[in-house]
C-alpha cells in the first residue's frame, strides 16, 4: 500500500510496515510538550491517572509562554504549578522567563522537535514543525498526560491533500501570504482530519521561516498536520540546531490523496484575512478604505527573525500613523537578541512602536495589547474569530509582517508597495 | 449511552475561543470556566442551561484552540450530548478523552431546531427529535475509541490497563 509522507512517519513509530487512512494507532512520541495554559490541567490529569513519574523525562518540555511574565494572580498560580512539576520531574526541558520563548518558535530553534519525529503538543498550533519534516500536531491536555505518563499517543491515520507549489514568491509577499491564500480558497475546514502536504519546485524554493509560518496556520484549514518534503533547505536548518539524528521520510510517488492542488506562487499578492475568520481572504489590493487602530506583529506564526526583518525594512526611518499603537514581539530571547544587535529595535522604537518580550499575549486576547470595543487590529498572529483580541465587537485582520508594518505606516490596511514606492 | 433534554443551537464554526474566551484560561476549574461558557455569541447560556440539556452544532464544530478547557467548560455547564455536523478534530479528541459526549449526525445537526426536546441512545444509535417525533441514525464509534468512551473517558481507560 502506498503511504503519504505522514503516514510514512506514523508507521514508523507504531512499529508497522504500512498504515492506511482510518486505522486507529498508537504511536511512540519523540516530543511532548505544553504550555502554561494546557499543562496545569494535564498535570492534573497525569495525577488523576495515578502516575508519579514522566515516561521519559528527555522527551517532555513545558514552557511558560502564553500569560508571562505573569499578568495576575491566577496566571502565577498556573506557572507555579508547572515550576513544581517540572522539579518534581526532574525535566530539563522547561522554558521559564528570562529563557522562554513562543513554543512553536522555541521548540525548532532549541532542536527539540527534528526531522522524521512524531511530536504532539498540546497547543493547536503544534502543526508548525511540519516545516522540518516532523509529523506534529496539537492535542489537548489529556492526550499530554497520557503521553507524558506513556511515551505515547493514539491516533487515527489521516488522508491527505498533495499541495504542488510552483514558481517562487515575489517581493513582500511571504509564507503567511501562501497559506492565507490556501485557507482562502479550501475554507477553515477544507483540510479537516488530514494532512496537508507541501511539495514542489515552489515548496522548496521557500525559506525555513516561511514553511514554519505555512504549517503553522494548517490548523486553520483544520488539517491534523502540514508537512514539507525534506530538503537541502531542511538539512542546512537542522544543521544548525538538532542535536539527534535526523529521519527523513519521502511520500511514495504512488501516494494516494484526497486532491491535489498546483498553486504558483509568483503570481500570489499580499493577502488579508477579514473577520471573523481566516477564510475571509482578500488581497490587500481590494481590501478598500479600512482604518486601524491598532497593529500587533509577532506570535507563532510571525515572530520569527525574518518577520522582524520583514517588518523592519518598512519601518526603517519611517513612523506610525497617528493614533495608532504597534505592538512588535520577537518570538523568543535568541530573536529578541538578533533584532538588538542588528539595530531593529531602536528603528522600531523610533518608528513609534512599543517592542515587547516574547509572549503569546495580544494573539489569543490574554493581555499586551487588548483591542476595545469597535477597534480594529491589522495582526501577524492566526485567528481573528470573535472577541479573539478582546471585546466581542473589536476586529482582527490577519496578515504578513510586511503587510502589518506598512499598515501601521499608513494608518488602515496597506501593502509594502505603497509605502515603499 | 442515552440522554434526554432541551437543546440550544448554534451554527457552523463555532471555535473554542467562544466556547471559553481566553481572558478566562487563568483557570482551569470547571465550574469556573462553566460560568463563562459561550458568553461572547450567547450571554443568556449559562442561566437559561439545564442539566441534560443538548448542545446542536453545525460543521467544524471546536474549532481553533486545543484547549480542553472548552469541552470541560461545557460539560460542566450541565450539557449531556453535542451534536454537530461535523467537529473539528482537535475537540473531538478532547471531548472523547474528558468524558464529554459528543456525535456526529449531519441531519439531525440541520433539522433539529433550538428549544426541541430531544432523546438519545446513542448505543442503539438513534437521535429522536421528541418535538416533531422525527428519528436519526448515528455512526457506531470504532472499538478502540468506544473503549475510551465506555471507560468514561482517557484518564479511566489508562488506569483499567484499556491502552497503553
Amino acid at each position: 500500500m502506498p503511504m503519504t509522507m505522514s503516514q510514512k512517519i506514523l508507521a514508523a513509530h507504531a512499529g508497522l510496515e504500512s498504515v492506511e487512512a482510518g486505522q486507529l494507532i498508537l504511536c511512540s512520541l519523540d516530543r511532548i510538550h505544553g504550555n502554561d495554559i494546557t499543562s496545569p490541567v494535564a498535570i492534573r490529569e497525569f495525577k488523576k491517572m495515578g502516575f508519579d513519574k514522566v515516561a521519559n523525562p528527555d522527551h517532555v518540555t513545558l514552557i511558560m509562554d502564553h500569560f508571562v511574565p505573569n499578568k495576575d494572580i491566577k496566571a502565577a498560580q498556573q506557572c507555579k504549578c508547572c515550576r513544581e512539576f517540572a522539579a518534581e520531574q526532574e525535566l530539563e526541558s522547561f522554558f521559564d522567563v528570562g529563557r522562554m520563548g513562543i513554543e512553536h518558535a522555541l521548540i525548532p530553534e532549541e532542536g527539540l522537535v527534528v526531522t522524521g519525529d512524531v511530536a504532539i503538543g498540546a497547543d493547536s498550533h503544534t502543526c508548525t514543525y511540519g516545516a522540518l519534516g516532523a509529523f506534529s500536531t496539537g492535542v489537548g491536555s489529556t492526550d499530554m498526560a497520557f503521553g507524558m505518563a506513556t511515551g505515547k499517543a493514539w491516533f487515527k491515520v489521516p488522508s491527505a491533500i498533495k499541495f504542488v507549489l510552483t514558481g517562487s514568491l515575489p517581493k513582500y509577499v511571504s509564507g503567511k501570504d501562501v497559506i492565507l491564500h490556501i485557507i482562502g480558497m479550501i475554507g477553515v475546514d477544507g483540510a479537516r482530519y488530514k494532512s496537508m502536504e507541501f511539495t514542489g519546485p515552489g515548496a522548496h524554493s521557500l525559506s525555513m521561516p516561511d514553511r514554519l509560518t505555512v504549517c503553522n496556520m494548517a490548523i486553520e484549514a483544520g488539517a491534523k498536520n502540514g508537512i514539507f518534503e525534506v530538503d537541502d533547505v531542511t538539512l542546512a536548518y537542522e544543521k544548525e540546531h538538532a542535536k539527534r539524528e535526523l529521519r527523513v521520510f519521502k511520500a511514495d510517488e504512488d501516494a494516494k490523496y484526497d486532491a491535489v492542488y498546483e498553486i504558483d506562487l509568483s503570481a500570489l499578492r499580499p493577502t488579508v484575512a477579514f473577520p471573523h475568520l481566516p477564510e475571509n481572504t482578500k488581497t490587500v489590493d481590494e481590501a478598500g478604505d479600512i482604518k486601524i487602530d491598532q497593529v500587533v506583529i509577532g506570535s507563532c506564526t510571525n515572530g520569527l527573525f525574518k518577520d522582524m526583518q520583514e517588518a523592519d525594512e518598512i519601518l526603517k526611518g519611517r513612523h506610525v500613523a497617528k493614533n495608532v499603537r504597534a505592538i512588535i514581539i520577537p518570538a523568543t530571547q535568541d530573536i529578541y537578541l538578533k533584532c538588538l544587535e542588528a539595530g531593529f529595535i531602536k528603528d522600531f522604537i523610533e518608528a513609534g512602536c512599543v517592542v515587547s518580550t516574547p509572549t503569546c499575549g495580544p494573539c489569543l486576547g490574554g493581555y499586551m495589547g487588548i483591542l476595545a470595543e469597535g477597534e480594529r487590529c491589522v495582526s501577524t498572529t492566526n485567528r481573528n474569530f470573535v472577541g479573539r483580541m478582546g471585546h466581542v465587537d473589536s476586529e482582527v485582520y490577519l496578515a504578513s509582517p510586511a503587510t502589518a508594518a506598512a499598515s501601521a505606516i499608513m494608518g488602515k490596511i496597506a501593502s509594502a508597495e505603497e509605502v515603499v514606492k | 449511552m442515552k440522554c434526554t433534554g432541551k437543546t440550544v443551537k448554534y451554527g457552523d464554526n463555532v471555535d473554542t475561543d467562544v466556547i471559553i474566551p481566553a481572558r478566562y484560561l487563568n483557570t482551569s476549574d470547571p465550574k469556573e470556566l462553566a460560568v463563562h461558557c459561550m458568553e461572547d455569541i450567547d450571554k443568556s447560556f449559562h442561566s437559561k442551561i439545564h442539566d441534560g440539556d443538548i448542545m446542536v452544532g453545525g460543521e467544524n464544530f471546536g474549532c481553533g484552540s486545543s484547549r480542553e478547557h472548552a469541552p470541560i467548560a461545557i460539560k460542566a455547564s450541565g450539557i449531556s450530548l453535542v451534536i454537530a455536523k461535523s467537529f473539528a478534530r482537535i475537540f473531538y479528541r478532547n471531548a472523547i478523552n474528558i468524558g464529554l459526549a459528543i456525535v456526529e449526525c449531519p441531519q439531525a445537526a440541520e433539522a433539529i431546531e433550538e428549544g426541541h426536546t430531544v432523546e438519545a441512545d446513542l448505543d442503539a444509535g438513534v437521535i429522536t427529535d421528541v418535538t416533531t417525533g422525527r428519528s436519526f441514525k448515528t455512526e457506531p464509534f470504532p472499538d478502540f475509541i468506544q473503549n475510551i468512551i465506555s471507560a468514561g473517558g482517557l484518564v479511566n481507560a489508562a488506569k483499567a490497563g484499556i491502552i497503553g
